[in-house]
């Protein structure tokens, strides 16, 4: 019975999971090994590895790789530390609380693509946007963020965006901390630095490892931003894995180096997780 | 010093927000404006509004049919993915073995294929089932695509209970079900609520398999969004209305939620 | 247990429940001739009770891939489909399309001949223009004229940047020429393309080797990047139609060069500060007049899958007809009717008289040919693409090393260069030599 029943449990998510994922990760290796281009269809030529030669091969590859990195780590790094920072200034009651928090949250509800144009064109537009208005408005002259920094505008909006899911996180989490202790380990003379380190922080350690894998999950596959703003330039500035995948895919509409492509993603994606466990991996365990 | 620390909260709180939440604000803002206002330089903050762009916006697409689509594929995939993924994390957080670690980081793994690079395959996956353009198909691709997150947010949350509550639940003599649904549920609400949102609003922006996977009739509104981003034509107040239009419903879904964060926070406090 | 069989139920009543026939799935972009398209379509359905008009808009792009997509993988989701002069030759050479049939009412000898030409196969009609349009030179004239100057006709690429300087004013918000830089095919590919072809050059030679190591292209490119550089707006390597198009309604472009439905939207009193302020010139030349201005079509076009064809086809025959034509004009007036399809369209005395742009319009299409329009022969139709399927992914590799040699990361010669690497690599991948 004890065994039993924990497998029961989680069979239902296990299995179709498992379905959801085999089918088209065996579809993808098939095609990753032919020549199958969709603008020409007919025979699939087995071809072997070419497919991921001439991806790896791409001038762009090994850029696309560190951008890819870079926006994953800088994302993961604001998003974590501003959220935990923002969780710990909502903790405590005060007037309008409610409404803060909705407000929070909400940029996570605007769509990616309204996202980026929001972006680009309200805030970012060195003539029109609101940013290079504050900028004229203190006298100097406006940057012209996509052009001059991508990369960095890029991690800007979406670590914007991503903000209010690890506020929330963080916030609930906060919920169930321990007042007690708190108020105890107050009595006993720990400023509030000191109650911070030793108390809040190990009890978000989970949260935050939740926050850094599902985070890195979405980061990986960022695209819709790039693609509206930048189109992964200037040059291959803001190009990132999941565009060159794309510009393969959907340009070329040559499944077979986008599926090569697809596999390379999930291999670095596994190296990147890996790599996170070993930073944060007790936190889960506890 | 209470009052200042409360009051230097209360002014550091609203001012990070507002400023978190500024390009949001503009873009309500912008959704009443003309074409022309919304790209004038110095950019407006006083004007007279119009509600054109809500005329046009209803006018033009069948704002109705895609807003009731996103209801149904979020609210039921949130629904069912619950439905699976709770058993699951009670299981792995209650029940743990060896082999938990694994089973979590597997489901994450099925996460990391870029959706660019599995369109055809699951394109061909779907059409092969008869479900293009259908809303059961666009439900079922929402929940396996959120379900991982869900298990891994509601595994977090269930770690955060007290065993010895559970303990205590258990040598009282109540069986696996009625732990769940008297001990678990009222003290993970807030986790319950948080995850569920979540999901919600994922599905509600998922654009890329909603685009795909739909034509005429299985159409969300994150389809309705990319229709209003033109390459030839001013756009800009129109996408703002429309993105309004589209953000609302779920804005408001929000707004009644956090009274279930609120409630989980009399309970999870409880010692 | 109990979830998966309800799921199993859904499933199958989802696959019993598909569209009933006479639903015609219609793919569009949004552009707003589209949009005007998809309000007076009610029009269609009182004449055709039996039909109703499913609409799927989107942006270009995406729409591209999608319908792209469908038709390759035989999905059948779409009964009619927007496509543009870039996939008709593709597609129809592939079987893809269903040749319109036309009939005397039709009158398909009224469609302009650039169009017609290009989207015909064989001497088959395989799509049906909607609205077409070319590229030329949309200046103020006030800023002009105080500059003391004269645009001619048929200006030189010398012409313009001469004026650009004389009226180039950033301090008081105005700007000598704007022109596209956002990386992408359709984007500012589609601009410089036409520079290339203007100064000499060509995408491939004869043997399909990319050109790009040429000195046409090294000449066009250096003259854009410098142009721009020195009298154009601040982010123009961001910048495609929408955005200048902003720009140049607030009144802060001198010059544009862009596609002719713009002049609709400069001329609009809604939408324009400068509406009344605007003349047109021909796209300017440098060493040859071959090839300097676009030619472009969105046209409507019946997948060979369609189970609808007949109903298809009756759409498409409407939406590009005479009679369609008439009812824009009576319902929206004749400065808002879909342009660059029909002779019959440029006849008409009430559309010349509401739009100051028909006539260069007019003679911008006619001059564009997409089976001649570099200097050197060339193996490839099209004007600003060359319609092969590879074209896509070379165009926005290419568009992203002229943004970056735009935006000074990169000199002209490291642009070319990269874009040649890039070009050749997918040219050998795709079989056209070794």
């Amino acid at each position: 019975m004890n065994r039993l029943l924990p497998r029961l449990l989680f069979a239902p998510a296990v299995v179709s999971l498992f379905l959801w994922m085999i089918v088209p990760l065996a579809m993808t290796l098939y095609f990753s090994t032919v020549h199958y281009n969709l603008m020409q269809p007919g025979e699939k030529s087995w071809v072997g590895l070419e497919n991921f030669h001439y991806f790896v091969t791409d001038p762009d590859f090994g850029v696309s790789i560190v951008n890819t990195l870079l926006l994953l780590g800088s994302v993961i790094a604001i998003t974590v530390v501003m959220g935990v920072g923002l969780a710990l200034l909502v903790n405590e009651p005060f007037p309008g609380r409610g409404i803060v928090r909705v407000l929070l949250i909400s940029p996570f509800f605007v769509m990616p693509t309204a996202n980026a144009l929001l972006w680009k064109h309200m805030m970012m537009n060195p003539i029109y946007g609101v940013l290079a208005q504050v900028w004229i408005f203190f006298g100097s002259t406006p940057v012209d963020w996509l052009t001059d920094h991508p990369l960095f505008s890029v991690i800007v909006m979406v670590a914007w965006q991503w903000l209010p899911f690890a506020c929330l996180i963080f916030i609930t989490s906060l919920q169930s901390l321990d007042r007690d202790q708190m108020e105890a380990a107050g009595m006993d003379g720990a400023n509030p630095l000191q109650k911070f380190w030793f108390l809040t922080l190990p009890h978000l350690g989970r949260p935050i490892a939740v926050v850094v894998m599902i985070e890195m999950i979405f980061l990986m596959s960022v695209f819709a931003e790039i693609f509206t703003t930048t189109g992964g330039g200037p040059g291959n500035e803001s190009t990132n894995v999941a565009f060159l995948i794309f510009k393969q895919a959907l340009m070329n509409f040559d499944v077979g180096v986008a599926s090569a492509g697809a596999l390379f993603a999930v291999v670095l994606a596994n190296i990147a997780a890996v790599f996170l466990i070993r930073m944060i991996g007790k936190n889960l365990d506890k | 010093m209470n009052h200042i620390a409360l009051a230097v909260r209360t002014v550091a709180a609203w001012l990070v927000t507002l400023l978190i939440v500024f390009p949001l604000i503009w873009l309500v803002l912008t959704a009443f404006k003309t074409e022309l206002q919304a790209i004038a330089v110095p950019p407006e903050l006083f004007f007279s509004p119009t509600l054109e762009n809500f005329h046009e916006v209803q006018v033009r697409s069948d704002y109705l049919l895609y807003a009731k689509n996103s209801v149904v594929t979020s609210v039921l995939s949130t629904i069912i993915g619950l439905a699976i993924a709770a058993p699951a994390a009670y299981s792995m957080a209650f029940f743990r073995t060896k082999k938990t670690k694994d089973l979590l980081m597997w489901m994450l793994s099925t996460k990391m294929m870029p959706a660019v690079g599995a369109l055809v395959p699951v394109y061909v996956m779907a059409q092969t089932a008869g479900l293009l353009d259908s809303l059961t198909g666009l439900t079922v691709v929402f929940t396996l695509s959120n379900l991982p997150i869900m298990v891994w947010m509601l595994y977090s949350g269930f770690k955060d209970i007290p065993p010895d509550i559970l303990e205590a639940a258990r040598m009282d003599g109540a069986n696996v079900w009625s732990e769940f649904v008297h001990v678990i549920r009222p003290l993970a609400t807030g986790t319950l609520a948080s995850t569920g949102l979540l999901c919600l609003v994922l599905s509600w922006n998922e654009a890329f398999w909603s685009l795909n996977l739909s034509s005429a009739n299985a159409g969300t509104l994150a389809t309705l969004i990319a229709s209003y981003s033109s390459p030839e034509g001013l756009f800009w107040a129109k996408l703002s209305c429309a993105s309004l239009m589209a953000i609302a419903p779920i804005v408001v879904l929000g707004w009644f939620s956090q009274k279930q964060l609120v409630q989980g926070l009399t309970f999870g406090a409880v010692k | 247990m109990l979830l998966k069989a309800s799921l199993a139920l859904i499933f199958g009543l989802a696959a019993a429940g598909t569209a009933c026939a006479a639903d015609l799935v219609i793919a569009t972009v949004n552009n707003g001739h589209m949009i005007e398209m998809q309000k007076l379509g009610h029009f269609f359905e009182q004449a055709n009770p039996d039909i109703k008009l499913k609409w799927v808009t989107l942006e270009e792009g995406v729409l591209r891939q999608r319908v792209t997509t469908d038709i390759a993988t035989k999905g059948g989701q779409f009964d009619v489909m927007t496509i543009g002069m870039y996939e008709t030759p593709i597609w129809s050479k592939k079987g893809w399309l269903n040749p319109i049939q036309t009939d005397a009412a039709y009158d398909v000898d009224d469609l302009l001949p650039a169009m017609r030409n290009g989207l015909s196969q064989d001497g088959k009609l395989y799509a049906s223009p909607f609205y077409g349009e070319s590229s030329m030179l949309m200046y103020r004239s006030d800023l002009v004229s105080k500059a003391g100057a004269t645009m001619p006709s048929n200006p030189t690429w010398e012409q313009v940047r001469d004026i650009a300087a004389k009226i180039h004013d950033p301090k008081n918000g105005v700007y000598g020429i704007c022109l596209r830089g956002k990386p992408g095919w359709g984007d500012n590919m589609a601009f410089i393309s036409t520079m290339v072809n203007t100064f000499g050059g060509q995408w491939f030679d004869m043997s399909w080797k990319p050109q790009l190591d040429s000195k046409p292209w090294k000449d066009a490119i250096t003259f854009y990047v410098d142009v721009l550089k020195k009298y154009g707006p601040p982010g123009s390597s961001a910048n495609s139609f929408n955005e200048i198009l902003a720009l140049y309604n607030a009144g802060k472009c001198g010059m544009w060069i862009d596609a002719t439905i713009a002049a609709s939207f400069i001329t609009d009193p809604k939408q324009s500060k400068v509406a009344d302020k605007v003349a047109f010139a021909q796209a300017p030349t440098a060493v040859t007049p071959k090839g300097a201005n676009w030619l472009w079509a969105w046209a409507l076009a019946v997948p060979a899958g369609s189970k609808n064809v007949d109903n298809a086809q009756k759409f498409v025959k409407w939406a590009t007809s005479k009679e369609y034509i008439k009812l824009v004009a009576k319902e929206n007036g004749w400065a808002a009717v879909p342009t660059g399809t029909r002779k019959s369209t440029y006849a008409t005395p009430e559309f010349l008289k509401a739009a100051k742009f028909a006539d260069a319009e007019k003679k911008a299409i006619d001059t564009a040919n997409p089976n001649d329009s570099t200097l050197p022969k060339s193996p490839y139709v099209g004007v600003q693409f060359a319609a092969i399927p590879e074209f896509q992914s070379i165009g926005i590799a290419v568009g992203q090393q002229m943004s970056a040699a735009l935006a000074g990361k990169v000199t002209v010669d490291q642009a070319l260069a990269t874009g040649q690497t890039a070009a050749e690599r997918e040219m050998k991948k795709a079989g056209y030599y070794k």
